[in-house]
This record gives structure tokens, C-alpha cells and sequence, in this order.
């Protein structure tokens, strides 16, 4: 009622609250991507100490750009997304629906949470560096692996595509399950308990529940919880830069998109970089059209934070 | 019948349960574990072989990671410090503010503003990061703190969180009776939305602080000198190991003193920061 | 560029017209301040020694230099406890500017400072920097003139450092013979091994003998057989061998302007042979490359490993900190190919508030017989002094306790005075690392040859942008 009255007086107000953020971004992000996108119709480099360019060469870095090994690398992009993101999503549909199952009684959830969601707050860079070290021929992994007799040789495990990868899901699914859970478990929460009565009324088994009741009902945030995934792998760069030094060894197997992009801006060729970015800026804008229509189209992302709020008040009591 | 067939049941699932916690809490624990014994083990030590004992290096370690001038990890936290906490500060109270502005008043570019940040949202600061370096040498701030600090005021996800708090919890009717009492627009912002914004500003302040603390990318772009690096490129410059450092004790001093203050603010904290990540549901 | 090349060339000569009057105390005065202005001014002239600037920042990428130097150069005072400053007697202080080599870290930051050299404050400004033999052609370039020329100094390389071995000036000239650099160590290269390996496998530990089961190829493929037969490694690591060919290429891997990268036969003799030597097992598979944790514990006294090939500064710097074993367990003969590795330059840099501290500190730790015959008996360094070398040669308290005694000078000068210069090029530091992590995939099976070529092309090019082709030998 009242946010249909007309505040003609205070609308410049709302102009004046809402301009260090217009300002901050046309600044700092809306120029540089102007910027951005006019160098990548440029031959413009730096060669030793010397600066090439800027030439104007039209789609010439486009060109070289598909030319490259780009399809590769975001393939491998993709993969290694996938195998953090699938046993993330399973371990953390599993924990929330135990966590939430009222017949269940876990004890311990609190220290339970608090451990899955440690790793989300390892910096991510420390926690490749980390396991660098630990996964190493001579590292202490192997000696432990050694010395249980499970293997006599070292396993070489960043000498493989496997193991590399392995070992970037592995790290990409400890750092995100945690905070998964938890926000499924919210979700979960918030579905009403008469649902759950009904169905144990009928007789209905804890996994047939669980599909056919919890599943469908926290749709939503799954596709919000998968989205947002998608676009943090998109930008996956700290652990396999850190865990392979920026090669992306073996045979460039574990080179994600930005890693290739931090390649060309490294050495400072900002005709590739431009195309390469725009590249990505195209993508995300695909993937951005979705949580648009996510979160504009059925409301119900919007009102998610709403209805977690109500959830916590209501759990205390 | 049927309800023991249910409780039977539930019982197994129980002890399922139990083993999937305790296989994934080894799993986040034990890396852990790992890192915190062998930073107090010396680099002879660590030669032999792992151990699952820690050593007695573990000032030794902490001495020679202080006293590194080419790795300085104790003036690193305090520029990573200094940039989250500002950081920190700055989204969080210009998001509010921003939020309030779309939130409480009805102008005509409301909808555009709000589509517009919503846009955004997903845009990866990766895809400016060319033109941002070029933008930052020009303006004479390459190699400064400032680049890591100011562009937080515009984070289209803590808006977006503010946005939806502020929906839930600030009735407008408040608004109209503090103007009706004479205070000024942005005096009651000030003194009457931020207070009862505050659960929502204090759970934004902790992630932006970790995600700025973590934060290797732009950093590692902007910053060239050494007494300016922040905790995660000095992280990163370790594992371009030269000659220069291969004391690996000193190496797990280094990773375990960036990331421990962490880990202790998160546990004193934990209570609250789990609450939180339910709270905007806005996943960073 | 142009506008840069002429302002440039016109300070130069400037300088050198200092120069041929001889006077130290003017070259010293037109140092003063920002250097810019005094190519112009000639009232800040009268500044005299005076003039200098208050800080010398000197770009590294270890602390080698700076152990060195406080060890030999008489004006230091001392060095902060972190390694960060050093102050010399006259007030005036370094800094030092560290960054790691690896990776093209250490490059990117210099070539950073470089381009803001000229509007950076006169206490911002690189004084000196140092360069490697990888990467030393990119620096000392003509047209670059980032690097002074030595007689702008007022140092004459003909008399000052007549001492000097001829193939360090060669290393540190232009492309005209301008030297723009000079260095205090010399790197010859031997072939460092474990004694009681050695017992156990030929029944000696004598270095001459020893010698003669690696004195070649061939000779000491069949040793190697005969240490795996032992159940040991006859060296750690492919990347191990890579110097000893990498040193003996006929062309440059590339020439600015050209746009191609060329790869030497002797490179690919390199990926044959270390193929041929890991699948025989006669290196050690788990050790990828150097400089990692998985090579520092190859020279641990539980390793395998019988020898590695390292120069004098190898000796002292990498494989002294991590042998946890007995001293004098080790000992050097002569390497299967003469080679040399490394090797640190210093260079003056254009634009220096602080010309007399640096001629003093260049002259201080190369040219001065006594200083460097101090830096080989203190840190087993082969420094760069003919004479002083030939003498350590003979002299037996150059003899090494970690070494069990051994004097190395008697082996390390016969392989200084052989070592003849590869041809340089400013591509060869990415070259040297990239070529041996592309090839690193196809020793460990992950790749196939052609495969790994590619690969190699695919990252010199992100490297280098101006690499359009690469060239393989038939």
C-alpha cells in the first residue's frame, strides 16, 4: 500500500544513495571492459622491454584465438568443474537430508557443520600450495601410502591428467560441499512439515521421500546452487594455477580458460587478452541471461532469503 | 510392523550417516593436520620422511619466516589486513546504502538501476582485468593498495543481499514516521536502517573479509613490490620455488601462518558465520 | 620507441664525452640527482661525490649477491635482520629487491622497473641488476641500453679485468662487443657423486678413476648399467643433463626480429638420449625438474641417486643444504661433456643516481684478485680470476671438508679455460624452461613426440608474442 504512494520529493534521494555504486562500477569495471574490447582489435604487446603496437589488425586476435587451443582448454574447464561439482552436490544432498531428518536425531550437527564448512574459508591459493606439497613423489602422502604397504613405488599423482585432475575436483569439492549442505539443509527446512507427516502417514520410505517429496521441492535452489557453481567454475584459476605452476601439466590437460587468459596477460600481449576476455565476457553473458531469468521469472530466489530469515527465527524457537 | 521395519531402518541409515560425517570431517581435518605438524618440523626432519608426530621446530620455522625479507609474510597479513577490513567496511556499507536507495524510493530509472545490478551480478572481474590494469597505470595507482580497496563499493552480490534483507525486515512505515519526526534522508539511514540492518551487514562483512583476504587474481595483476603484497601472492611466489627457498618446514610455516588466523576467527565465530551463509542465500 | 632510442643514445654520448676526459669525479657529479635532468644541466655538476643518491636498489633474485658482496666490499656496515637493507659506512643504503627467478617472475618485475626507470624518483630508480647467462642478451641489447656500457663507468674492461675470463666479458657485451656487465663467478661444471655409492658399485672412490667411467656418453651409459644393476640412479633428474647439451648449441634459439625460434640439433640429441637413459631407469622417475622438493631429497642420504651434475655454486648452494649425511661424503671428477651453468651478472643501470657506488661495487666483487679468491674459500664459489684460479688449483687449503677433502679448483679450471660460449639470445630463458616442460610429458609417457612439439610451440608463443614459426631440425 504504502510503496504505491508516490515520493515525488525523495526521488532524488534515491538517485543520490544509489551513485557511489554507479560511479564505482562505470569507473572501475565499465571502462576497463570498453578498454578491454577495443585492444582486441589490436596487434598490441610487449616484445623483451620493448612495447609493440597498438596497430589496429581488425579480428586478426579472434582469429588466433579460435585457432588456438581454446575449445581445449574450456573443455578442460568444464571437466574439471564437473569433477568437483558432482560428488558435491550428491555428499551434499545426502548430509542435508540426514541433517534435516527429524527421525534421525544426529547428534554432533553443530561440530559437523562447523568442520565441512572450515575448508570454504582456506584461502585457495594456500590450500593448492598445500597440497602440492603433500601430493608430491616425495611428499607425505606417498611416505604414508608407503609405509601402510599400500604401495611400494610412489604414485606420481600430478604426473598424470588423472591424478591432476582428481586432485583439482578433490580440492574444489572439499572447499564447496560444506557450504552446499548448508544451504540445502535450508531449503529442506523450509519445506512444510505437514508434507513430510502426510507422506509418512502412506507409509512412504525415507528414500522414496527424499525423491519424490524433498528433491522436487528444493528445485529452486538447486538450480540457483548449480548456476553459481557454473559461474565460479567458469572462473576457476587459483588451484590449478598454484597446484601445476601455471603449465596446466600434463600435456596442458588441467588449463582452465582464465589460466590461458592470465598466460597472454602475463606476457603483457593485450590484443589476445582483450579477445580472450571478450570470449569469456560472451559466455558469462549467456549464463547470466539464465539467473536473470532464474531469479526475475519465478520470484523464487528472490524470496529465498525472506523465508531462510522467517526459518532460523522459527528453528530457534 | 511397519514402525519397526521404519526404525530398523533408520537405524542403519544412522550408522551410514555417522561414517559419511566422519569420513569427510577426516577429510577437512586432515590436510590440516598434515600442514600443523610438518611446520614444526625442520627441513632435515621433513628429508626423513612424514611423521605424524609434530617436531620441536615450530619457532625455529615461525623465526625464519620473519625474519625472510624476500617473503615478508608478517607485513603481508598486515596489507591483506588492510585491504579486507577497508574493504570489508566499504561494500558493506555502500551496498546497504544502495539497497536502501532502490529499497525505500520510487524514481524513475528503479527499475532499470535494479536490472541492471542484477545483470551484473555474474559478470567475472576476470573478463576487466586487461582493461583495469591499463585504467589502474594510468590513474598512478598501479602498485598501491588502493585498486584492491575502492571498486568494492560496487559488489552487485552483497547488494543484492542487503536488497533482500531490507525487504524482509524495514518497513517503510518507519521510514514516513522518522520523516514525519523531521530527520533528514540520509541522517535516517544512518541512525535508524543501518542499526537494524546489522545481522545482515556484520554476515556480509565476514565473507567479504575472507573473500578479500583469499582474493589472488587482481592482486597479483596490480601489485609489483614486495612491502605491498597481500598474504595469497606470496603464497603463489612460494610455489615458483627457486633455489632460493627450499626450506620445506619453512614452506609449511608460511602456508599455516596464512591461513590459521582465519581458521581462528572462523571458530569463534562459527555459530554466527553458519547462520549467516542461510541468511542471504547469495553464494559468493 | 624512437623518441625513447634518440633521448637515450643522446645521454650515452654525453656520458662517454665524460668519460674520455678521464675524470671519475665528473662522471661521479653528472650522476647527481635525477639523471635526466643532468644530461641536460650542467649546474648540478658541481655537486661533486656529494651528489649521490641516498639509496641504491639493487634487483636480484636470491640472496647470493648480497652474502657475497657483504662478505668482500669494505664499505658495509651491516644488513637488517630480514635481508631487506644493507647500510654501507657512508650513510647510503641498499635495498634490495628480490623476486624468484622461476617462471619469468624475477624478468617481469625488473622489465617493470626498467620502463618506469626514467620517471621513477631518484631513491625508486635500479641502480644495479642482475641477470643470468639465460637471459643476460635481453639486458646488455645495443638498442635496449638499459645496461651501461663499462667505460661509461669509467671502468676499462681491457685493463680492468684483464684477470677475467674472456668468455665472461664475450657473455656480457652487446652485439657490437660493448661489454654492459661483469661478473664475479665463472661456472664451470663437474660431476658431483657419492662416495660410497662409488665403493659399492666400482670398488673406488677415486675421483681419477671415476673420471674415467664418465669421461663420455658412452662410457658412462655403461657405468650407469652397471649402478643399476646396484639397484642405484645414475643421475636424478632428465632436466639434470640439460645444461651439458643446452651449452653446446651452434645458433641461437632466436633473433629478434625474425619471428621464428630455432631448436638446435643438440637439443633434440638432449630428448633422445634422456628418453633413452628414463626408460633404461637409469634416472630416477619421480623427479621431475629441479629446484623441486622431489630433487633437494634426491641428495638426501636416503636417496639412490649416485651423481649430479652441478657447478661450483650447485656444490655450495643446493646440494650442501640438503645432504643430511656425514661430511665428505661426496666428491667431484670430471663431468661426461665440458660445460658451464649460470652464472650472475652485474649490470649498471642506465639512469643511476648512484654511479660511483656502483663502479666501486662492480670493481670491489669482479675485479679485485684478493675479494674473489676470499669468495672461493668462503662459499666454494669459482670465481672470476684466471690467475687466482690457476693458484687455487695447486693450493691445499682450497681442499673441501664436504668434499672429503678434495681439492675441486684442480678439476673446475681445466673446464673454465675450455668453456666457449653458446650463442646468446634474448629467448633463451623461456626457450631453456618451456622446451623442458613440454619434453617432461613425453618422458613420462603422457604425450608422443609430436605431441610434445607442439605443445612446446603452443606455449613459446604465449611467451614470446612476436614467435610466429618454430623451426625443428630434420
Amino acid at each position: 500500500m504504502k510503496q504505491k504512494r508516490k515520493h515525488l520529493s525523495y526521488a532524488k534521494w534515491g538517485y543520490i544513495f544509489i551513485i557511489p555504486f554507479f560511479v564505482t562500477f562505470f569507473i572501475f569495471s565499465f571502462i576497463p571492459l570498453v578498454d578491454t574490447i577495443r585492444y582486441s582489435f589490436y596487434e598490441y604487446y610487449r616484445s623483451g622491454i620493448k612495447e609493440i603496437g597498438p596497430n589496429f589488425i581488425g579480428l586478426e586476435n579472434y582469429k588466433a584465438l579460435f585457432e588456438s587451443d581454446l575449445l581445449k582448454y574450456a573443455g578442460n574447464t568444464l571437466l574439471l568443474w564437473l569433477i568437483g561439482f558432482i560428488p558435491q552436490i550428491v555428499i551434499a544432498l545426502l548430509l542435508a537430508n540426514w541433517f534435516t531428518d527429524m527421525r534421525l536425531k544426529l547428534r554432533g550437527q553443530q561440530f559437523f557443520k562447523v568442520v565441512i564448512y572450515l575448508p570454504n574459508l582456506i584461502m585457495a591459493s594456500a590450500f593448492a600450495m598445500l597440497f602440492f606439497a603433500l601430493f608430491s613423489n616425495s611428499g607425505p602422502i606417498n611416505s604414508i601410502l608407503m609405509s601402510l604397504g599400500i604401495t611400494s613405488e610412489p604414485i606420481d599423482f600430478m604426473g598424470t591428467a588423472f591424478g591432476t585432475r582428481s586432485l583439482v575436483g578433490l580440492m574444489n569439492f572439499l572447499m564447496w560441499f560444506g557450504n552446499t549442505t548448508i544451504m540445502l539443509m535450508a531449503a529442506i527446512m523450509g519445506i512444510s512439515p505437514e508434507i513430510f507427516e502426510a507422506a509418512e502417514l502412506d507409509g512412504c520410505g525415507s528414500v522414496k521421500r527424499f525423491f519424490s517429496i524433498t528433491l522436487p521441492l528444493i528445485r529452486p535452489i538447486l538450480a540457483y546452487t548449480l548456476i553459481t557453481s557454473i559461474i565460479g567454475g567458469l572462473q576457476m584459476f587459483d588451484v590449478p594455477q598454484i597446484l601445476t605452476n601455471g603449465q596446466g601439466s600434463p600435456d596442458r590437460t588441467s588449463m582452465t580458460l582464465i589460466m590461458f587468459l592470465n598466460n597472454h596477460l602475463k606476457s603483457r600481449n593485450y590484443g589476445m587478452a582483450g579477445a580472450l576476455s571478450v570470449f569469456l565476457f560472451i559466455v558469462s553473458g549467456i549464463l547470466c541471461f539464465f539467473v536473470y531469468r532464474m531469479t526475475n521469472g519465478s520470484d523464487t530466489t528472490a524470496s529465498k532469503p525472506e523465508k531462510h530469515h522467517k526459518q532460523k527465527g522459527g528453528a530457534k524457537a | 510392523m511397519n514402525k519397526t521395519h521404519v526404525k530398523r531402518a533408520g537405524t542403519a541409515e544412522k550408522i551410514l550417516a555417522y561414517a559419511v560425517l566422519a569420513v569427510l570431517s577426516f577429510l577437512c581435518l586432515f590436510f590440516f593436520y598434515i600442514l600443523i605438524v610438518n611446520s614444526t618440523r625442520s627441513h632435515a626432519d621433513l628429508q626423513k620422511g612424514f611423521s605424524w608426530l609434530p617436531g620441536n621446530y615450530f619457532f625455529e620455522n615461525l623465526k625464519n619466516v620473519a625474519n625472510d625479507g624476500s617473503f615478508p609474510m608478517f607485513k603481508g597479513i598486515l596489507n591483506s589486513l588492510i585491504v579486507s577490513s577497508s574493504s570489508a567496511a566499504l561494500c558493506t556499507y555502500f551496498s546497504a546504502l544502495t539497497a536502501y536507495g532502490l529499497y525505500a524510493y520510487n524514481f524513475r530509472l528503479k527499475k532499470f538501476a535494479f536490472t541492471f545490478i542484477m545483470a551484473i551480478l555474474v559478470m567475472p572481474t576476470q573478463v576487466t582485468a586487461m582493461g583495469f590494469l591499463r585504467l589502474i597505470t594510468n590513474m598512478g595507482l598501479y602498485d598501491t593498495l588502493w585498486p584492491l580497496i575502492i571498486p568494492s563499493i560496487a559488489s552487485p552480490s552483497i547488494f543484492y543481499f542487503m536488497y533482500s534483507y531490507l525487504k524482509s525486515s524495514l518497513p517503510l512505515s518507519l521510514v514516513e514516521a522518522a520523516r514525519i519526526d523531521g530527520s533528514g534522508e540520509f541522517m535516517t539511514f544512518n541512525r535508524i536502517v543501518l542499526p537494524i540492518m546489522k545481522p545482515a551487514i556484520a554476515v556480509q562483512a565476514i565473507f567479504s573479509f575472507v573473500g578479500s583476504w583469499n582474493n589472488y587474481f587482481v592482486p597479483a595483476l596490480i601489485i609489483q613490490s614486495k612491502d605491498k603484497m597481500t598474504v595469497p601472492i606470496l603464497i603463489a611466489t612460494l610455489r615458483g620455488a627457486d633455489y632460493m627457498n627450499f626450506d620445506q618446514g619453512k614452506i609449511y610455516m608460511m602456508i599455516t601462518v596464512a591461513i590459521v588466523p582465519i581458521i581462528i576467527v572462523y571458530l569463534l565465530l562459527s555459530k554466527y558465520i553458519i547462520a549467516g551463509i542461510t541468511l542471504g542465500g547469495v553464494k559468493e | 620507441m624512437s623518441n625513447k632510442t634518440s633521448r637515450a643514445i643522446s645521454r650515452r654520448s654525453f656520458l662517454k664525452g665524460v668519460g674520455a676526459v678521464g675524470a671519475t669525479g665528473l662522471l661521479a657529479a653528472c650522476g647527481g640527482g635525477d639523471s635526466t635532468a643532468a644530461s641536460g644541466s650542467t649546474g648540478e655538476a658541481a655537486g661533486g661525490a656529494s651528489a649521490e643518491g641516498k639509496v641504491i636498489n639493487i634487483y636480484s633474485w636470491n640472496d647470493e649477491f648480497r652474502t657475497r658482496l657483504e662478505a668482500v666490499y669494505p664499505e658495509v656496515v651491516s644488513t637488517s635482520d630480514d635481508g631487506t637493507v644493507t647500510t654501507l659506512k657512508d650513510g647510503t643504503e641498499i635495498h634490495w629487491v628480490i623476486n624468484p627467478n622461476q617462471d619469468g617472475v624475477y624478468q617481469q618485475k625488473l622489465d617493470e622497473a626498467l620502463l618506469n626507470q626514467a620517471g621513477a624518483s631518484a631513491d625508486d630508480k635500479v641502480d644495479i641488476f642482475l641477470s643470468e647467462t639465460d637471459y643476460v642478451f635481453k639486458y646488455t641489447d645495443a638498442a635496449a641500453d638499459v645496461a651501461m656500457p663499462l667505460t661509461d663507468l669509467g671502468i676499462d674492461p681491457d685493463t680492468d679485468l684483464a684477470d677475467q675470463y674472456p668468455f665472461t666479458k664475450t657473455t656480457a657485451s652487446d652485439a657490437n662487443g660493448v661489454q654492459r656487465g661483469s661478473t664475479w663467478q665463472c661456472c664451470p661444471g663437474l660431476l658431483v657423486y657419492r662416495r660410497d655409492i662409488a665403493l659399492d658399485t666400482f670398488g673406488t672412490d677415486d675421483p681419477v678413476a671415476i673420471g674415467e667411467k664418465v669421461k663420455d656418453w658412452d662410457t658412462f651409459k655403461a657405468s650407469a648399467e652397471e649402478l643399476k644393476a646396484k639397484g642405484y640412479y645414475a643421475l636424478a633428474s632428465y632436466a639434470d643433463t640439460f645444461r651439458l647439451y643446452g651449452n653446446s648449441i651452434s645458433q641461437p634459439w632466436g633473433v629478434e626480429g625474425s619471428g621464428t625460434i630455432t631448436v638446435d640439433p643438440q637439443i633434440m640429441q638432449w630428448v633422445s638420449d634422456s628418453k633413452e637413459w628414463l626408460d633404461a631407469g637409469y634416472l630416477n622417475k619421480t623427479v621431475k625438474g629441479q629446484f623441486n622438493d622431489d630433487w633437494n631429497k634426491a641428495m638426501g642420504s636416503a636417496s639412490k641417486v649416485f651423481a649430479f651434475l652441478l657447478p661450483a655454486w650447485g656444490i655450495d648452494f643446493t646440494l650442501a643444504p640438503n645432504w643430511d649425511g656425514p661430511a665428505g661424503s661426496w666428491a667431484v671428477t670430471n663431468p661426461p661433456q665440458e660445460y658451464n651453468w649460470g652464472g650472475s651478472y652485474i649490470h649498471a643501470c642506465q639512469g643511476t643516481d648512484n654511479p660511483e657506488h656502483v663502479r666501486d661495487i662492480i670493481l670491489a666483487l669482479t675485479a679485485t684478485k684478493d675479494n674473489l679468491i676470499k669468495i672461493s674459500k668462503d662459499y666454494m664459489d669459482f670465481t672470476n680470476t684466471m690467475s687466482g684460479m690457476q693458484e687455487a688449483a695447486t693450493d691445499d687449503s682450497f681442499a673441501s671438508e664436504f668434499l672429503g677433502g678434495q681439492n675441486a679448483y684442480e678439476y673446475f679450471s681445466p673446464v673454465a679455460e675450455n668453456i666457449v660460449i653458446a650463442p646468446l639470445s634474448s629467448y633463451d630463458q623461456g626457450c631453456v624452461e618451456l622446451i623442458q616442460n613440454a619434453f617432461s610429458d613425453y618422458y613420462q609417457g603422457n604425450v608422443d613426440f609430436d605431441r610434445a612439439k607442439e605443445n612446446f610451440e603452443t606455449a613459446i608463443k604465449e611467451r614470446y608474442p612476436d614467435i610466429t614459426t618454430v623451426v625443428w631440425p630434420d
